[in-house]
């Protein structure tokens, strides 16, 4: 019974701190929207989003001249439906967004742990990874990499995280910094705690709220990655946002649809990323501002 | 009006806007600065005395605001004065020093930078003729090597050195009143010595009035002609320096004489004043300091009013022989 | 000094492990040779590029080699030019420069007053409008961006070309572009420090002196907020580089951005390489400049 209470009532904290603050619930609707159209996406598309039918090529939306109500957003010049088109392609951002994050923070994590915690000639040579990483765009670091490798799916969620995992490590570090200064730590140091248990039991625990920070406002960033590289046609997909928003650059000037719609797509959802992000930030610590420098 | 005031406050009351409503910080407050005479507000923190010199100089942060009463300087009521006024007035005619040397001063900001903007914003002279009239003002405030200190940054100086920045500052444009708000507070022992020296012999030779906020006696007994105490937003007790300490009779300036350490080290026993000033959301509606006197009968349930006792000595209690006093207040 | 050769000191290691990720890259991906040469190279072609690179040699040997002509600016030769890599790069530097700068420079010109007036009128409408453009602003891809200002700008109103390098009005859209989520995280940042510092006691003594609130503002309280904002460029070099690369892109800029990308699409590895390196001196330069430059603003912090 107990516990059962506990999490109730914690879960109703979180549910008054959320309608306590609009911009957070309304970053938390725009996420739970975009994740219920990438799940339910064949349910929800009217077409599919390869479906090439030449006679409805190039319609424009439904609310000008010559739009058709079955094309809500328009067509592109293969008549394939824009709307389906882009509910598919919050799949392939998403599921790239979210895992290239687990990604990074699989990788970040353990190194700003062990940075933090060692210190020395180990922190040295990891901090020196960090800078060379940071001296170069991620954007530049996933082409590299791309140049050699053909981007399948899961190539590509690689290559993402492994050009986003310095801002784990940055972080867990400095927080690691301090925390390996209390009076908890060093008793459990003392008394001969191994120390893979230290990191577990003591520093674990204490930089999560760091760690859920972080990776919300990261799935912004590599959803961002992601949508560039589409639109340079490196992309995982077809159907991406990046990837449809760089089929209708040629045609700005007589089908301005096909480009403006999944660049929308793309800054809303981004948009409520960040609102949520900022928001746990102020909820769950509510002393840091921006991004920690080192 | 007085024709030596320079400074009359009169029924000044300023309110706080905060999230638990309106909170009255000064409550009813008058007195009076000649020319060049020295006061001193003495009060614990939360008595409202800062409060009430941010009021003269209308910098009051974005929630506090004047609700009521006037502070006629040299004739202009300052309560309705413009910002223009007001600006022309600032560091002027009336200047301010604060409490804390090293953060009123601006870190980025070379010394002799942020003194001779005040001169060549208050007076038509030139670049040239005021960092010549900066190294004097640095020179007379004894700093030593000041056309060093001239150039180089606060954060390079000591405390008691900021604070001779500070005042050379705030004496830049000879003024006519200059606020000290707790100068000395930041300092150690012997610093505040000197600084207190400088500020007297300053305003003794240049005829500046002085209004010094503190809440150390021994202060007031360096400086002050006259004394204000103020308590929980009023004044409780007023009067000049010899009559304040050798016939105190508010049990809330005894109490205070009674916690100073004296110069002379007669006192047998130092007296802490038990509990704290109430805070103004919880004011209580009879004497203020009820909860904390000694004296405290029924009576004192009743708002007391400042009453005069004998020439220039106001007390707002109700031990004090009501017949023997007139009402001040209208 | 010192302070500056150490962090001069610091640069190298962050440049060998560069070389050396790239030079894993390189090798582990297969033959680097035939990556390197256009698909139909002949035979002797291959061994002669083999032999040139010391690709029989043992592995640290190879490394020495590489890293020895990474020093003298040797990155191989890039199969579609015809020519060394570097100078191709270099020849493409100023104008990805020019686009980096004018896109810092209009990001601090939109940021200050945005930032400055949301801070002073905290909590009004207009604050809470500039509040919700710059997580808009950051929020926005910029190619996207890119491309709605050239429908707006260029196709609709016909202000501005539509792409290319030359005069102002070819630089304007791609600065913007590029600068746009720069200036919305300046923005932010001056917002809550410009806040914190009108509380400070010094903005009350520049008060008491008679300055007007303008003053008060512009001559004491911008310049210390804007000292993190320096750093926040520092940080954010990288990612405006990165979007520069994409920006070039969308308006046919020729600098390196276009050039980098299409050497990954034609697998011109010895341009991509020589990119990288060309980028990563930039932004370490950038974040040396800053550095200088927060040293030169704030008094005090002291050469140690």
């Amino acid at each position: 019974m107990l516990p059962k209470d506990r999490n109730k009532s914690t879960l109703m904290k979180w549910w008054k701190l959320l309608l306590a603050s609009k911009t957070g619930s309304f970053g938390i609707g725009i996420v739970l929207l975009v994740a219920l159209t990438a799940l339910f996406a064949p349910a929800l598309a009217p077409h599919d989003a390869s479906e090439v039918n030449l006679a409805a090529a190039s319609l424009p939306p439904v609310w000008l001249d010559g739009g058709q109500s079955e094309h809500f957003l328009g067509t592109d010049r293969l008549g394939r439906d824009l709307l389906s088109r882009i509910i598919y392609g919050s799949q392939i951002s998403l599921l790239v967004g979210i895992s290239s994050v687990l990604v990074a923070g699989f990788i970040g994590i353990p190194i700003g742990l062990i940075s933090g915690y060692y210190g020395g000639w180990i922190d040295s040579v990891f901090m020196r990874i960090v800078d060379a990483n940071i001296a170069i765009p991620v954007i530049l670091i996933a082409l590299f990499i791309l140049g050699f490798f053909n981007p399948s799916l899961f190539m590509f969620i690689l290559v993402v995280g492994i050009a986003t995992w310095y801002t784990y490590a940055r972080v867990v570090r400095s927080e690691v910094l301090s925390l390996k200064e209390r009076e908890y730590v060093k008793a459990a140091k003392s008394i001969g705690v191994k120390d893979y248990m230290i990191f577990l039991r003591h520093l674990l625990p204490n930089v999560t709220s760091s760690i859920i920070v972080i990776s919300t406002l990261s799935v912004a960033t590599t959803i961002m990655v992601e949508s560039s590289l589409s639109f340079l046609g490196l992309g995982p997909s077809a159907i991406t946002w990046g990837a449809l928003l760089s089929d209708g650059r040629e045609y700005l000037a007589t089908s301005w649809w096909i480009a403006t719609f999944p660049g929308i797509a793309i800054t809303i959802t981004v948009l409520g990323i960040i609102l949520l992000g900022d928001w746990l930030r102020d909820v769950l610590d509510p002393q840091s501002q921006g991004s920690a420098r080192s | 009006m007085n024709e030596k005031a320079i400074l009359q406050v009169n029924q000044l009351k300023t309110h706080f806007l905060t999230i638990h409503g309106t909170v009255p910080s000064v409550d009813d407050v008058s007195f009076t600065v000649q020319k060049g005479e020295k006061v001193a507000i003495v009060g614990e923190s939360g008595s409202g005395k800062s409060v009430t010199s941010l009021s003269i100089m209308r910098l009051l942060s974005e929630a506090g605001k004047i609700v009521h009463g006037s502070i006629h300087f040299e004739g202009l009521n300052l309560v309705e004065a413009s910002e223009k006024e007001m600006q022309r007035i600032r560091g002027n005619e009336i200047s301010m020093i604060f409490q804390e040397p090293l953060s009123s001063l601006n870190p980025v900001m070379t010394i002799g930078k942020q003194i001779t903007e005040s001169i060549l914003m208050h007076q038509k002279i030139g670049k040239a003729k005021a960092k010549q009239q900066t190294i004097e003002l640095l020179t007379k405030v004894g700093i030593p090597r000041a056309e060093n200190v001239f150039s180089s940054y606060p954060h390079l100086l000591s405390g008691g050195m900021r604070q001779r920045v500070m005042i050379a500052m705030a004496l830049s444009c000879q003024p006519k009143l200059l606020i000290a708000d707790e100068p000395t507070t930041a300092l150690d022992v012997t610093i505040q010595k000197q600084i207190l020296n400088i500020v007297r012999e300053l305003s003794e030779r240049d005829g500046v009035a002085i209004l010094f906020i503190t809440h150390d006696l021994g202060v007031v007994a360096e400086i002050a002609d006259r004394v204000i105490v103020m308590y929980a937003g009023q004044v409780v007790e007023q009067g000049d320096i010899f009559t304040l300490f050798d016939r105190a009779l508010h049990p809330y300036t005894k109490a205070l004489l009674n916690s100073t350490p004296k110069l002379d080290f007669t006192q047998e026993e130092l007296m802490p004043i038990e509990g704290t000033v109430p805070p103004p959301t919880a004011m209580p509606t009879g004497c203020r300091f009820f909860d904390r006197c000694k004296y405290a009968a029924e009576d004192c349930k009743k708002e007391p009013e400042l009453v005069e006792v004998s020439q220039g000595h106001q007390v707002r209690c109700w031990l004090i022989n009501k017949e023997n006093a007139k009402t001040v207040h209208v | 000094m010192t302070y500056f050769l150490k962090k001069i000191a610091q640069i190298v290691p962050v440049l060998l492990i560069i070389s050396f990720v790239v030079f894993v890259f390189v090798n582990v991906s297969g033959d680097p040779v035939v990556l390197m040469l256009p698909e139909n190279a002949s035979n002797e072609e291959i061994q002669a590029m083999q032999e040139a690179m010391g690709l029989n040699k043992p592995v640290i040997v190879q490394y020495g080699i590489f890293l020895l002509n990474v020093i003298q600016g040797e990155f191989g030769q890039s199969f579609i030019y015809k020519q060394e890599a570097l100078p191709i790069v270099l020849e493409r530097l100023p104008a990805t420069f020019e686009l980096m700068t004018a896109a810092i420079i209009i990001s601090i010109i939109i940021a200050i007053p945005l930032g400055v007036l949301s801070a002073i009128k905290k909590n009004s409408a207009l604050d809470l409008f500039i509040s919700g453009s710059s997580v808009l602003g950051k929020a926005m891809p910029n190619f996207w961006l890119g491309l709605m200002l050239v429908l707006l700008f260029s196709v609709y109103f016909q202000l501005f070309p539509v792409s290319g390098r030359g005069s102002l009005a070819h630089l304007i859209l791609p600065a913007i572009t590029t600068g746009t989520a720069m200036a919305a995280e300046i923005t932010r940042m001056l917002r809550s420090k410009m806040l914190d510092v009108l509380h400070q006691d010094y903005m009350r003594t520049a008060r008491s002196k008679g300055l007007s609130r303008f003053s008060v503002i512009y001559r004491h309280g911008l310049r210390n907020s804007l000292l993190p904002v320096i750093t926040l460029i520092a940080i954010n070099v990288s990612t405006l580089v990165g979007g520069a690369l994409v920006t070039e892109v969308v308006f046919a800029w020729p600098g390196i951005g276009q050039l980098v990308i299409s050497a990954v699409h034609a697998r011109d590895m010895a341009v991509v390489q020589a990119c990288m390196f060309v980028i990563a001196l930039l932004v370490i330069g950038a974040n040396l400049i800053a550095d200088l430059l927060y040293r030169v603003v704030d008094p005090r912090i002291t050469y140690k």
